[in-house]
């Protein structure tokens, strides 16, 4: 009998992409943020490249406004893997004075990152920037490609895409643009689930059930913390959640979950009638949102 | 779990979003938070019915016109498979997209409206799919509600189909003909009720049914050689590992193997995925080999096996697709990117270019514009190591590359 436990297609897709991107590129890096999707594309890079270490470094823009967890296993993952990790804060961008705080009840440092980004693609002239971003998130995403040019000031124009053929891939680009990169295009939020399960890849605890004090607006879970401003009548309950994407505390919002183990979070998934894309506060802002991010240099 | 992709073609207003929406519908696959949008809109716009197509028009534009503009990608699964369909528009870049969504797709669906029959656009979207080899068609007759769910209908459309597919290349492509509403319902998941005379399956359990095995191309193994690995740690120090992914066949620890451009033989030492090491890479499995003997392989280099050479030439004709807005025209120069490997190609010739209307040829064209599908020779200023397309659909294909723009400009298929 053969062993054909090599053949899954999704994860053959997302090595080739990787080993793409380490062969036509000078000065690649992965965009971590400590969620799974960016968890899922360090153990397909290790995957890639073995027995050799993963050949660029990770990056991560750090909002100030993460949950704590995601920073304890960020830092964890770097030291046991051996990795490089470059930190640039979006504080450091407030305090230069290239970005203004928002204030009020929906504020978030989420669409502030892209200065920050930017900046620190310039800083260390990146002409690859991996991330984990999937074309069944969300609608502007499901056009993304593979390889996707930005010009020189992070744009994405969507109207001028490179076509992508069979596996070909163009990484050709000229100097001062860059490449965003995404290895996991194809997967769904199940896909990802369903292998992290397969591979036992540890992830944050924030993904499972936990008991959480968080307050309700809108049908949203709001975690209850200090970067997230709350209402004196929004009321402070505890109740049993979990993540299911992991961004800013104030742009993320958590779900009812009993689901307290990676095989039931899989169950939980399969039986969800409600996109993940659902319980991000930031994709609610206008039915353009993501759009119009994307075309100013999000991820 | 096998990932089938399918590629769509329709021409506008065939109702291609909305097939796509009523499949995502009848398998459960709209969440609630998508589901209630898709309400919203449609009662905003004053429907008495769901417009499943918002469910994949994207981008804003898109919303405005109501139209589709680039290729999407929608994905679904049922316990049996995972689906990919490329959803690709119909107007002003429409070859472009076409091709590109067919080029990784296994199975294709054509739709036709059932009101207007095969017309002009029926006969690009099933030459295209023809030409880029893909196995399986579903030729699905939509709006039957609105001829009254007509059998004489549905045949007349059939005959008329079956005259364009007497003309094809490609005769090893399955065809297969379902009459369905994509509006209401009727044969897209469930058995329509309005359709006793059908006695075939419904489009979902025709794509459940999908062999998987059979609707792959299927050809002699090939291994371009993506990466080297060479970790040059202590318990590593001498390793020098091919990174890759395998097309056509498989290849096995023993088997004796070629390296190209060199010509050198080896034999395949060890296979690698990850840390764990196989007897055998499947097919488009991403595997790193090492080999018996030290011989200088690097990017862009192939190992095949040694009873089984590609074609070795500084020189080929293919059929090109052409997708952008410049010219080409005889004598200008691009980058040919053929799997991993690149080098500099010359027009030779363009020998001729099908009419747009696929009535026939043109042999006196000299310029190449956007969406013509022409025949064209190319010099090299090296060899590449090419299989023609018909019998590997990877070793076969390559896409040319402007050396100012650095854009994607066209798709070739080697004869």
């Amino acid at each position: 009998m053969k062993d054909t436990s090599h053949i899954n297609p999704l994860e053959n897709e997302a090595i080739y992409i990787f080993r793409e991107v380490a062969a036509q590129f000078e000065k690649p890096v992965l965009l971590f943020s400590g969620g799974k999707d960016s968890i899922t594309l360090v153990r397909l890079a290790q995957k890639a490249f073995w027995p050799a270490k993963i050949p660029f470094p990770l990056m991560h823009i750090d909002t100030g406004h993460n949950f704590p967890e995601t920073i304890e296993f960020r830092d964890r993952l770097v030291k046991e893997l051996g990795l490089e990790l470059i930190v640039r804060n979006v504080q450091d961008s407030i305090d230069q004075g290239k970005v203004k705080e928002e204030s009020g009840k929906y504020s978030s440092r989420n669409s502030l990152q892209t200065t920050t980004l930017l900046d620190a693609i310039e800083e260390f002239k990146f002409d690859a920037c991996i991330g984990g971003a999937r074309r069944d998130e969300e609608k502007a995403r499901a056009k993304e490609r593979i390889f996707s040019v930005r010009d020189d000031f992070g744009q994405w124009d969507e109207r001028n895409q490179r076509p992508e053929l069979f596996d070909m891939l163009n990484g050709q680009i000229e100097l001062g643009q860059n490449v965003r990169v995404f290895p996991i295009s194809n997967w769904t939020e199940l896909d990802v689930w369903s292998y992290i399960a397969q591979e036992e890849i540890e992830i944050p605890s924030i993904y499972f059930a936990h008991k959480r004090k968080v307050f309700l607006r809108d049908g949203f879970i709001w975690s209850h913390s200090d970067y997230v401003f709350q209402e004196e009548d929004e009321e402070v309950l505890e109740r049993m959640v979990r993540f299911r994407t992991v961004g800013d505390m104030s742009c993320t919002s958590a779900v009812f979950s009993e689901a307290a183990d990676i095989e039931s979070v899989v169950q939980e998934i399969r039986d969800s009638t409600i996109s993940e894309r659902g319980a991000r506060i930031d994709d609610k802002r206008s039915e353009a949102a993501m759009e119009k991010r994307k075309q100013q240099g999000y991820f | 779990m096998e990932v089938l992709k399918i590629a769509t073609a329709g021409s506008v207003d065939d109702g291609k979003s909305t097939l796509i929406g009523r499949l995502l519908y009848d398998t459960k696959s709209l969440t609630t938070d998508k589901l209630e949008a898709i309400e919203k809109t449609s009662k905003q716009k004053g429907y008495d019915y769901l417009d499943f197509s918002l469910a994949t028009d994207g981008l804003v534009a898109e919303r405005e016109q109501g139209i589709t503009i680039d290729v999407a990608h929608i994905y679904f699964s049922t316990a049996n498979k995972s689906y990919i369909i490329a959803d690709t528009p119909g107007h002003v870049e429409y070859t472009r997209n076409m091709v590109t969504g067919a080029s990784t797709s296994q199975a294709a669906i054509i739709l036709i409206d059932a009101r207007k029959g095969v017309i002009e656009q029926t006969n690009r979207h099933f030459f295209i799919n023809n030409l880029l080899r893909v196995k399986e068609v579903v030729v699905a007759i939509n709006k039957m509600d609105l001829v009254a769910f007509s059998e004489e209908k549905y045949n007349a459309i059939k005959t008329d189909f079956e005259q364009l597919m007497s003309k094809r290349d490609y005769q090893g492509q399955k065809i297969t003909f379902i009459p369905v509403s994509a509006l209401k319902g009727d044969n897209v998941v469930n058995v329509s009720e309005n359709t006793p005379w059908y006695k075939g399956q419904t489009l979902l359990e025709h794509l459940e049914g999908l062999d998987m095995a059979a609707v792959s191309n299927v050809g002699t193994p090939r291994f371009p050689v993506q990466y080297v690995v060479r970790p040059k740690t202590d318990d590593f120090h001498d390793f020098r590992g091919f990174a890759g992914k395998v097309y056509g066949g498989e290849l096995s620890v023993g088997d004796e193997v070629v390296a190209l451009p060199s010509q050198t033989r080896s034999k395949i030492k060890d296979i690698y995925f990850y840390d764990k090491k196989y007897e055998t890479a499947a097919r488009r499995s991403s595997v790193t080999i090492t080999l018996e003997d030290e011989i200088n392989v690097s990017r862009g280099d192939m190992l095949v096996k040694a009873d089984d050479l590609p074609t070795i030439e500084k020189q080929f004709t293919a059929t090109i697709s052409w997708m952008d807005s410049q010219q080409l025209t005889t004598g200008s120069k691009y980058i040919v990117q053929h799997g991993v490997n690149k080098v500099l190609a010359k027009v030779a010739s363009i020998h001729h270019k099908i009419n747009p209307d696929y009535s026939g040829i043109d042999t006196g064209a000299t310029v190449l514009g956007m969406n013509d599908i022409a025949q064209v020779s190319f010099k090299l200023n090296k060899p590449i190591f090419y299989d023609a397309f018909k019998d590997h659909r990877t070793n076969g294909s390559f896409i040319l590359i402007d050396t100012q723009t650095n854009s994607t400009v066209g798709a070739g298929f080697i004869q």
